[in-house]
């Protein structure tokens, strides 16, 4: 639970904190909120449960066992999503034929009690399908196999995403850092931060493609526009969030805004910044993908996924195929900050944004 | 069984040899609690003191049925805990005042009585009487988060006696304020306990509440948590400012605290003193 | 500023005295000179190709007036569709929201869905979702919305019904409360400032899904395949239009919650903002 600055009442009682996550203070007029990541609710949930599988994968906490809870939760993901997949087709789908299974000659057969055309083999490949799928080639006469192509596809979009995190990530804490030191300024343009949120960024896609052409470039401030919010509104929480008493004891010594932001308020900013730094790295990558389609980038999984779509009927694994990839990609970048997570805050208490 | 004030049948709460273990992670277990005996008349106040982990929250919640000792019985208004917990004989108050943000004061002093369905103009009556009996009145429609903390801590007493229990079970609930709030607490506090004859367990760190408060401090020591002293608070009442400057008041705070001390410093346990042995023998 | 020490308390949930409203209009002065400052000087700025591409707001104008009954069409089309996917995802979210609380398996299989989910660009199964639903039926645009609202609902629903502070769950047992009370008048209250939040963060994820889901292919008459014929068609000015609508849209309905959140748990606004 966030914490709340004491006013100044000495009798007041220290209540615990109820509020789930809002930024108290002038932001709040905006109505700025910032919703924890959801992976971070999940984990907190998980830690914090005394039942089922979470009691046992929530009680790890140190930096090896923390990486293997995310870990476990993004296997166990694929795992059920899987399981769901394929009985969605067992009930539902078109009939499941198998002959002369591994060699043995045995056969097999089974005709879905339902049928709904959401599961149907074209639209919903069983999962065996689009593995098979993954080891041919991408195209007729070509060497290069589907899940070669798709992983150079991938670091392609990621580069990308990377690029557009890093930048993000800057000017998220520039603007936040700018907007703790002065009110006026944080009055005149919060809203409209937040309003550059609420904007969907698909309209606003194609204008920026145009205006600065094809290519990476377009794609990059996509990605950027989708990261710098959550960092912004995390840093600004941040940023605040030091014990006043911790901030007047620096003022005692007489210290310049510049050091007291440097020795407390950012190393205090840190752990709200991780929080926000997994919500942009999957931001970044699908900023990077929904830009690589106006972006005009042909290297990239989102020309990929228009590609594929095009030819879903002669294939339709290729397209499910590129969205497990991309999926990949999202869940690589996150554990990549995760660990980066573990790492930098080892040690330190787990905060909930 | 003679006690304090008054002569009374039957203790309203008995505790016979009740014991506490917590499981450790790695195995094993802490032993809170040990061998605890102790009876507390109708209409007592009885505070529990001593250095962190004597256990006494523990106890506390064990009367209030909250926890579940390991061995011993207890006995509240002759029944057993969980059945005075299901009877709401008692009401408790924490450290927090843990009061629901989305209620009014009004709504948050009224919750007890909706669970226990008590309707209508009865129930606002009592909602009136408490908040009256705090000196909260007029703070009907504010938010929590609206009261400073020595009111929100009012609230939650009020909100613990909306029902009338017969037993009040109080965590050191002044332990988050200053010192003057403390003090006036008290001095409410008492005076909340005159007025309805409220049977008390108070919990706290601090002697000086402790001995003005009560009429027998029970005195707790750690490791294991174990009575091992109780001592008589023979003040007279109605007590006020002026009780914390006689001499009596000094003598007694002394008492308490060589008690404390005592046993911190590892007095001898075999060695039984006039006082252990009424404490491990029950009183009487 | 913070919350008053306690002096001349106001009873919460009434309208502040106008010396508040005030108070509050000043302070978002700063944001609207702002505003008009930036409507000014793009009105006023000249130069080629920028012109061209992000034309002055009067073209943008005259665009919107010349095209009037196309806009308005294609709005309230892709309006729908993401409020459809807005409601049907929260209520989804709701639902499942209290399984997970309630059962410790449902909670199991969900928290790592949910992980899964926000780490990976949901957004890719948008040509899916068109093919499964038709991609000229709105309902294809709905449910690309529902999906990403879900996940966020769910997650803040589970959050609130089962995170509540140790000490009230123990005042409620002190008290021999039942389970579907302690449900009613603890867990319930707790959740709903976590269901705003999402619901807020949903509003922008449900126009996203909407317009992505029209980007992949849709019928002519919805915000997202104007943008892109018109500007196919070079005339900017409509696709601005367009835009702006679009973003008009998603502002609107996250104010419009912002204000449903004020009218159903105003305790919370009163406490967030630290003022009476």
């Amino acid at each position: 639970m966030s914490q709340r600055p004491d006013a100044a009442a000495t009798d007041r009682a220290a209540a615990p904190d109820p509020s789930p996550g809002a930024v108290r203070d002038e932001a709040n007029a905006f109505l700025v909120e910032d919703a924890a990541g959801v992976a971070d609710v999940a984990d907190a949930l998980a830690v914090a449960s005394t039942t089922g599988a979470e009691a046992i994968v929530g009680r790890w906490s140190s930096p090896a066992g923390r990486l293997l809870r995310s870990v476990l939760a993004l296997v166990a993901f694929f795992v059920i999503v899987g399981v769901a997949w394929q009985a969605f087709k067992w009930v539902s789908g078109d009939p499941w034929r198998f002959e002369n299974i591994l060699g043995t000659g045995a056969s097999y057969f089974h005709q879905p009690p339902f049928r709904l055309i959401q599961a149907t083999d074209i639209q919903l490949p069983h999962i065996w399908d689009i593995a098979y799928a993954m080891s041919e080639p991408v195209q007729r006469n070509q060497d290069t196999s589907l899940a070669a192509y798709l992983l150079g596809a991938a670091v392609y979009t990621w580069a990308e995403a990377a690029i557009g995190f890093v930048i993000g990530t800057v000017i998220g804490i520039v603007l936040a850092s700018i907007f703790v030191h002065s009110v006026l300024v944080e009055r005149a343009f919060v809203p409209y931060v937040i309003a550059s949120q609420t904007i969907p960024i698909v309209a606003l896609a194609p204008i920026i493609v145009v205006g600065f052409g094809r290519g990476l470039t377009s794609v990059v401030i996509i990605a950027t526009y989708l990261t710098f919010f959550p960092v912004t509104i995390a840093m600004m929480r941040g940023l605040r969030a030091p014990d006043p008493r911790a901030l007047e004891l620096m003022r005692s010594y007489a210290a310049s805004r510049w050091s007291i932001y440097w020795k407390v308020r950012l190393p205090a900013s840190v752990p709200y910044l991780f929080t926000a730094l997994k919500i942009a790295a999957a931001a970044s990558v699908v900023g990077a993908v929904i830009g690589e389609g106006p972006g005009g980038v042909k290297d990239g999984l989102g020309r990929a996924i228009v590609n594929f779509n095009q030819q879903y009927i002669t294939g339709p694994e290729k397209l499910w195929g590129t969205i497990v990839i991309a999926s990949l990609t999202g869940i690589f970048f996150y554990l990549v900050v995760r660990v980066a997570e573990i790492i930098v805050l080892r040690g330190r208490q787990k905060m909930e944004a | 069984m003679t006690v304090g004030a008054g002569v009374v049948s039957a203790p309203v709460v008995r505790l016979a040899g009740v014991q506490k273990a917590f499981p450790v992670k790695g195995g094993g277990s802490t032993v809170a609690l040990q061998g605890i005996d102790l009876d507390i008349a109708r209409g007592e106040f009885i505070s529990l003191i001593g250095p962190s982990g004597c256990g006494k929250s523990t106890l506390l919640r064990i009367v209030g049925d909250l926890i579940t000792p390991s061995a011993g019985t207890v006995q509240v208004n002759g029944k057993p805990a969980p059945q005075a917990r299901l009877d709401r004989d008692y009401g408790m108050v924490f450290q927090a005042p843990v009061l629901f943000d989305w209620r009014t004061v009004e709504a948050n002093v009224r919750l007890p009585l909706e669970i226990q369905k008590v309707r209508g103009a009865e129930r606002d009556r009592r909602v009136q009487e408490m908040l009256d009996l705090v000196e909260l009145t007029g703070f009907h429609k504010h938010y929590p988060h609206q009261l400073s903390g020595g009111m929100q801590q009012r609230v939650a007493i009020a909100r613990a006696l909306a029902f009338q229990p017969a037993i009040l079970l109080m965590d050191e609930p002044f332990g988050a304020l200053d010192e003057m709030t403390r003090e006036r607490l008290n001095a409410e506090v008492l005076r909340v306990w005159a007025q309805t004859g409220t049977t008390v367990i108070f919990v706290t760190h601090s002697i000086p509440e402790a001995v003005f408060l009560s009429t027998r401090v029970v005195v707790m020591s750690a490791r294991p948590g174990r009575i091992s002293d109780v001592i008589d608070i023979d003040l007279s009442q109605p007590r006020d400012e002026t009780t914390r400057e006689t001499d009596r008041y000094y003598e007694l705070v002394t008492q308490v605290r060589e008690a404390l001390r005592g046993h911190h410093e590892g007095a001898p346990v075999g060695v039984p003193s006039k006082e252990r042995a009424r404490a491990e023998g029950g009183i009487g | 500023m913070t919350a008053s020490t306690g002096s001349a308390p106001v009873a919460g949930g009434r309208l502040p005295p106008t010396g508040a409203v005030v108070a509050r209009a000043v302070r978002y002065l700063p944001a609207i000179v702002v505003f008009v400052a930036v409507l000014v000087l793009w009105e006023l700025s000249t130069g080629g190709e920028g012109r061209r591409v992000i034309p002055p707001p009067s073209s943008i104008w005259a665009a919107a007036q010349k095209n009037a009954e196309v806009l308005r069409e294609a709005a309230l089309n892709t309006f729908w569709e993401a409020i459809g996917g807005l409601v049907i995802g929260t209520v989804a979210g709701i639902a499942v929201g209290f399984a997970s609380a309630r059962w410790a398996i449902a909670r199991d299989i969900l928290l790592p869905v949910a992980i899964g989910a926000s780490t990976i660009p949901l957004i890719a199964i948008a040509p899916i979702i068109n093919n499964w639903f038709g991609v000229l039926n709105p309902l294809s645009k709905t449910m690309m919305a529902a999906l990403l609202v879900f996940f966020p609902i769910v997650i803040n629903v589970t959050r609130g019904l089962v995170q509540v502070q140790p000490a009230a769950l123990e005042l409620m047992r002190s008290y021999a409360a039942s389970p579907g009370e302690v449900l009613r008048k603890v867990r319930i209250p707790n959740m709903l400032p976590f269901l705003f939040t999402a619901l807020k963060v949903s509003t922008t994820l449900a126009f996203i899904g909407a317009l992505v889901g029209e980007y992949f292919g849709g019928s002519s008459e919805v915000l997202g395949r104007v943008v892109l014929t018109s500007m196919s068609a070079g005339s900017f000015s409509l696709a601005w239009a367009a835009i702006l609508i679009a973003s008009a849209g998603a502002i609107v309905t996250y104010l419009l919650v912002g204000i449903a959140e004020r009218l159903l748990i105003p305790w919370y606004a009163a406490l967030r903002a630290g003022e009476i």
